[in-house]
């Protein structure tokens, strides 16, 4: 086992002095004890806190189980959707986790591509994060008109009607665009995850194991051919994925701003929607990760330093919300219209007015106090903030598409919305999924990107100075493989 | 592939002999598996492998090295090629998707937008490029690695586990024309190996 003294230490590795690097893995770890510490959580036996944890998700999600088949046998009925608010808690739901779902990508895609080395302790379990959240948020359009048989109306299907979707329309590119991104998000996961399912095939004792993650870790074998075409793959899934996360939320978006209701009709919602699904997510990721460290073991690899930078992207996210918020009512007053006008009125003062200061409250104040480092150094005051921007959120949708939708033009067709017991219980039940998914994820599979973390380490480095007498060239930096390498022909040995 | 201690019933008449072999397995040596402690050694061997004139030989590491293609002589891979046709596979399939469904096959007048209108069309066409280069970027590098290949006779390897893990290996592939049992098993332990292991099939 590892030479490191059991424990989980906090150690402070949050100095920004230049002149120091801080380590991103702490108390002089090892490659072996990296695996260890990792493939342990993996391996060991399944504890009592996982169990019960286990046991809530799972009774949640049965909530979840009950409540759609309910939906389906009944109607939607059973909601307090209505006209005109027929979108309801389904599209807030919707909404809500698709937005959550952005930090596992823009974690793995976008801080990749940035050199953020730190991000190698926390993308494994926030692109799992990611996949979870976008199942959660598919469920609620397949379930929306309460005709799960009719999804396929969804897809570009020859059927018998002879009928073709409408490309038109953005709740279209909305199918394309979520359904990209789960695609895309479930091979960067699996494809980062390849080697280190070969680490836990090549530790594993069992039969049953060693044939599970014999299968998912496709025969890998840590071949440096193998490393030079997967770096590359890597490198362009995160070319791809990083235009892709800037474009979901902006065409989740579009189906409001395309409307002409009071309310969602502007320019500046997908830069709007970006930020706050980066804001909601990485405190999902936070909420996720504090709890994570702490019962898992891994405050050498989750260190502080990269609890404090999440709170920072947090904080810069937040306050581009708070910015956008800030537009959108002086737009309303200062374009003169008078529906926009009365929109923003009635989202301060009208009868959900109180769901608009939550949202400002969570969104907009409660992110303050991580201008204080002190503060971003605080675990507690991290987690709890990050709560806090969660329902946020979730209120910022509700806002948006409740307080809008039922009160647009026409006062004869305004109506307010009241959640039913079977709403509420569904929204509880999606965490039940979600959580089950990533209890079942933290269980089995690696949580830590193990390949990723050695690979960022000090001694994963060469020292050129060593290489002089013996490999001379490959360290210049215009060395070219191919002039040297040339494949001689067999020569009957 | 060269063979060692391998006998066949043709070699012998003796039914002594010959009792005694039918029961042994054929075992042919695969290569020889050489293991290595730090970035630094392995980084040496590997260029002291390319510069004996191996062909058939590769490196394994728990995680990508910083210089390894240089010092093994890698090309570099054509899978940004095969990306790149993808991609424009997933703009072609989105734009004749579109005219297809919504311009030709059925026309549907809505909300008086026009039935082919090409910014419309802009996100799925953007969507389908991503989608499709992403799915060509996984299958192509799986495919140019020859992934998966769930049986693999290093696998049969008790030491070679580590390199999932801490340790890095030089293997030689014994169907290297350069390949000498004793000399190349020199070679790498003049090279800083700490062990050099047979592997067998």
């Amino acid at each position: 086992m590892s030479q490191i003294a059991a424990g989980n230490i906090e150690i402070d590795n949050t100095s920004d002095d230049p002149r120091e690097r801080q380590p991103l893995v702490l108390r002089g770890r090892d490659f072996t004890s990296v695996t260890n510490a990792v493939s342990d959580i993996a391996e060991r036996k399944t504890t009592m806190a996982w169990k019960v944890a286990f046991a809530v998700a799972v009774s949640f999600l049965g909530i979840l189980g009950a409540c759609i088949g309910y939906l389906f046998t009944t109607g939607v009925g059973v909601w307090g959707n209505n006209q005109p608010v027929s979108w309801g808690f389904p599209i807030v739901n919707f909404v809500f986790w698709v937005g959550i779902g952005h930090a596992g990508t823009l974690i793995s895609a976008i801080l990749f591509l940035f050199r953020q080395n730190w991000r190698t302790g926390i993308n494994r379990f926030a692109e799992a994060m990611t996949i979870f959240a976008v199942i959660c948020a598919a469920t609620f359009p397949g379930i929306h008109v309460g005709r799960p048989w009719l999804a396929y109306w969804l897809f570009p299907i020859p059927n018998q009607m002879d009928m073709w979707p409408q490309f038109r329309s953005p709740l279209l590119w909305d199918v394309f665009a979520v359904g990209t991104y789960a695609t895309v998000s479930v091979l960067f996961w699996y494809v980062g995850m390849i080697p280190d399912l070969a680490t836990l095939r090549d530790r594993a004792t069992g039969k049953i194991k060693q044939i599970m993650y014999g299968i998912f870790s496709v025969g890998w074998t840590g071949s440096c051919r193998h490393w030079h075409r997967y770096e590359k793959a890597y490198l362009l899934l995160a070319a791809l994925a990083t235009p892709l996360v800037l474009s979901v939320h902006s065409v989740v978006s579009f189906d409001f701003a395309t409307a002409q209701i009071p309310g969602w009709h502007t320019t500046i919602f997908p830069p709007y929607f970006v930020a706050g699904a980066i804001y909601g997510g990485f405190a999902m990721v936070l909420n996720l990760a504090i709890p994570a460290r702490e019962f898992f073991g891994l405050k050498d690899i989750i260190s502080r330093r990269h609890i404090e930078n999440c709170a920072k992207i947090m904080l810069a996210t937040g306050m581009i919300v708070a910015y956008s918020y800030s537009t959108e009512f002086f737009t309303a007053w200062y374009s003169g219209n008078l529906f926009e006008r009365f929109g923003f009125y009635n989202r301060a003062f009208g009868w959900y007015a109180w769901s608009t200061y939550i949202m400002l409250f969570c969104n907009a104040i409660a992110p303050l106090i991580l201008w204080s480092k002190k503060a971003r150094t605080n675990m507690l005051i991290v987690f709890i903030v990050a709560l806090f921007a969660n329902v946020g959120m979730w209120f910022e949708r509700f806002v948006i598409i409740i307080t809008s939708l039922s009160r647009d033009f026409l006062p004869s067709s305004w109506w307010l919305f009241k959640p039913t017991i079977i709403d509420l219980a569904t929204l509880a039940g999606s965490f039940g999924l979600f959580f089950t998914l990533f209890l079942l994820f933290c269980r089995y599979l690696p949580v830590v990107a193990m390949a990723e973390v050695k690979s960022i380490m000090p001694s994963a480095h060469a020292h050129p100075e060593q290489h002089d007498e013996l490999s001379g060239d490959e360290f210049r930096t215009d060395y070219r493989p191919d002039e040297h390498f040339r494949p001689k022909e067999k020569d009957g040995h | 592939m060269s063979t060692v201690a391998t006998h066949t019933i043709e070699d012998t008449e003796d039914p002594e002999l010959l009792g005694r072999v039918v029961t042994e397995e054929k075992v042919e040596l695969v290569g020889l598996v050489a293991e290595y402690e730090s970035v630094d050694d392995i980084l040496k061997a590997a260029g002291a492998v390319r510069r004996a004139g191996f062909l058939r030989w590769d490196v394994h590491s728990p995680f990508p090295i910083h210089g390894i293609d240089y010092a093994m002589g890698i090309r570099p891979t054509i899978l940004p090629w095969l990306v790149l046709v993808g991609g424009l596979t997933g703009t072609a399939t989105a734009i004749w998707m579109q005219w297809y469904c919504n311009a030709y096959d059925y026309k549907f007048l809505i909300s008086g937008k026009p039935v082919w209108s090409f910014p419309a069309n802009i996100p799925i066409i953007f969507e389908l490029t991503v989608l499709f280069s992403a799915l060509t970027t996984v299958f192509g590098m799986l495919g140019l690695n020859k992934l998966p290949q769930l049986y693999n006779p290093l696998f049969k390897s008790e030491r070679f586990r580590r390199a999932t893990s801490d340790r890095f290996f030089v293997v030689i592939d014994a169907s290297d024309p350069k390949f000498n049992e004793e000399q190349t098993t020199q070679l790498l332990l003049s090279a800083g190996a700490t062990a050099v292991e047979r592997v067998e099939d």
